[in-house]
């Protein structure tokens, strides 16, 4: 009972953060005084104080203002990313799981093989030859993680068309696809949620990622990868640059696979 | 079906990956907008210089030649040689590679040691201190990417504490701060799959059976269930094994160490287009080898799996 009451509280917890940074995403131009790329030179390094929360970068601009402007490019890389994963994956799952076996075959063998090889290491080769940038990151991490929505939805798509109920309406002679739309999709949404939150952690942290190796989001553009790139070099004399871009990615991931968890639990209470 | 098919069976998947990312990255290279001759000419280039790259790449040639060519390369271990440096590819690969494979297995290590204990922990005391402690550790393992780890650890135990190196890798000691940065978000997945699992053989009928025939509780638990428990995790661990050479590429970087990743994102930064195709095959390569390897010592412990 206790156990189930804080799940709760950590579950409210995480949506409410979530909430609180896309609304401070929005409005970063009107939560801050500061440009995020502006450089002001005379305030190299400041350590956190009332002029700059968090002090400020190498390059004088306010860490806290690109903090939020970064929270923009991770939640617009999640969304554009977990969009294009969900339609192309859940397209190729519904062929698969729909169509005749040697489809299913094929597709399944070229969905597997791109799920057996590290995403990091796909999402590289790929912006590494579509050119570096916000853009070529969203559409390299939507394709590299469509095979895992591919499997999901073939996997969910198999086992619903056993029921009586969409065999029933196949007896019937309804198209396949309004079977599809009508009997399929509905059932296998829950899942299908669940993974959209997990992929959404999984793209915050592979664009800050490819931000930080230099082939990602470009300067002077915030990004909290970027952030924390030019923070390495500086360790020892402004800690505070690594630590508050690292703490919001972790803050984000942690909130997003909590709210993965929770659905997952609520679609298949047997994992409780 | 007998072990020696199984392995052929699954040896033909392996062969049937690595082809299949091979071609992947050979089709993207030449598919997708950018031709890598104009890249690596810049934009002051002529038409001749660019003709004269094309034909040192071979792009020049039709694409079904270039195709087979690049196949048939493969299964020799050939990728050509390096645009910057004309080393042959498979030579710098192959220099660098140790210390990659240093850090995953130190990472690994690092990873199951900690995931196993408490993942088993955890499952024979649910909702105990112990639980919970497997339940922050696997969650903050998945929040924290594993180059911020990298970055906070150098700062307490290289800037703060100097106790290791805050760049290279000279000793063994410099590898510890990477592949424990590397090993802690892998330790995380292992730790989940490990409670999933042992809580599962604990639920079982076997173990009822067990406790009716008199066995002791810790016979039961740790004879019995984690025998059973452990099996499928060596395929997660080959997984997470494959996982850990990905990742090194970044923690190379968050640590200056001279391994593959970094040959890998060189060739990347400069546009070494033989070098990049060779990296990225030969990571498939070894990471089909790793899990071909956890299914075949996984059908070995435990034959039922041949059957599906």
């Amino acid at each position: 009972m206790i156990a189930r009451r804080s799940q709760k509280i950590v579950f409210s917890l995480a949506v409410l953060y979530l909430l609180m940074l896309v609304a401070a995403a929005i409005a970063a131009p009107l939560l801050s005084p500061y440009s995020p790329s502006e450089q002001y030179l005379d305030r190299r390094f400041h350590a956190p104080s009332l002029d700059n929360l968090l002090g400020t970068d190498n390059l004088g601009r306010d860490i806290l203002t690109r903090l939020l402007y970064g929270a923009r490019s991770a939640l617009i890389v999640g969304l554009v990313a977990v969009s294009i994963a969900f339609s192309l994956g859940g397209l190729v799952g519904l062929l698969a799981g729909m169509g005749p076996k040697h489809i299913d075959s094929v597709l399944m063998l070229l969905m597997d093989s791109l799920l057996s090889f590290p995403t990091i290491l796909l999402a590289i080769t790929v912006v590494s030859f579509m050119g570096y940038g916000l853009v070529q990151v969203m559409v390299a991490l939507g394709v590299i993680s469509s095979p895992v929505f591919a499997r999901l939805v073939r996997a969910e798509t198999l086992s619903v068309k056993t029921e009586g109920y969409v065999e029933a309406a196949r007896a019937l002679g309804t198209p396949p696809a309004k079977i599809v739309v009508k009997h399929i999709i509905p059932n296998i949404m829950g899942k299908v949620i669940v993974q959209c939150s997990l992929t959404f952690a999984q793209a915050v942290v592979i664009e800050s990622s490819l931000s930080y190796l230099g082939v990602g989001t470009q300067p002077p553009a915030a990004s909290w990868g970027l952030m924390l790139k030019d923070a390495r070099n500086y360790l020892a004399q402004a800690p505070w640059m690594a630590m508050y871009p690292g703490l919001c990615l972790a803050l984000t991931v942690l909130a997003f696979n909590i709210i993965g968890d929770s659905l997952s639990e609520r679609f298949n209470p047997r994992l409780g | 079906m007998d072990l020696a098919r199984f392995i052929a069976k699954r040896l033909l998947r392996l062969v049937l990956t690595v082809l299949l990312i091979s071609t992947i990255v050979f089709f993207v290279i030449r598919v997708i907008p950018g031709d890598p001759a104009l890249l690596i000419a810049g934009i002051d280039a002529t038409p001749s210089d660019i003709a004269a790259i094309r034909a040192k790449l071979g792009t020049d040639r039709p694409l079904s030649a270039q195709y087979f060519d690049f196949l048939w390369k493969v299964a020799h271990l050939d990728f050509g040689n390096s645009m910057i440096s004309e080393e042959p590819v498979t030579a710098l690969i192959l220099q660098r590679f140790p210390l990659t494979l240093a850090l995953a297995v130190l990472g690994m290590v690092i990873g199951t040691v900690i995931a196993i204990p408490i993942g088993i922990l955890s499952a024979v005391k649910p909702w105990s201190a112990w639980d919970y402690v497997g339940l922050v550790m696997s969650q903050l393992g998945m929040a924290i990417p594993s180059f911020w780890l990298g970055i906070f650890l150098l700062l307490v135990f290289a800037v703060k504490i100097p106790i290791f190196p805050l760049f290279g890798a000279e000793t063994l000691a410099s590898l510890v701060l990477p592949a424990f940065s590397l090993g802690f978000a892998r330790a995380a997945i292992l730790l989940r799959h490990t409670r999933a699992s042992m809580s599962e053989e604990l639920s079982k009928e076997y173990i009822i059976a067990a406790k009716a025939k008199g066995l002791t509780d810790r016979m039961i638990k740790y004879k019995h269930a984690l025998k059973n428990a452990l099996l499928p995790i060596i395929t997660v661990a080959g997984i997470e094994f494959g996982y850990m050479l990905g990742g090194a590429i970044i923690i190379e970087q968050v640590f200056s160490l001279p391994g593959l990743g970094r040959l890998f994102l060189y060739a990347i930064y400069q546009r070494d287009f033989p070098l990049i195709q060779g990296g990225v095959v030969f990571i498939a390569i070894v990471f089909s080898l790793v899990n071909f390897a956890a299914d075949v010592l996984y059908s070995v412990v435990n034959p039922k799996i041949r059957l599906e």
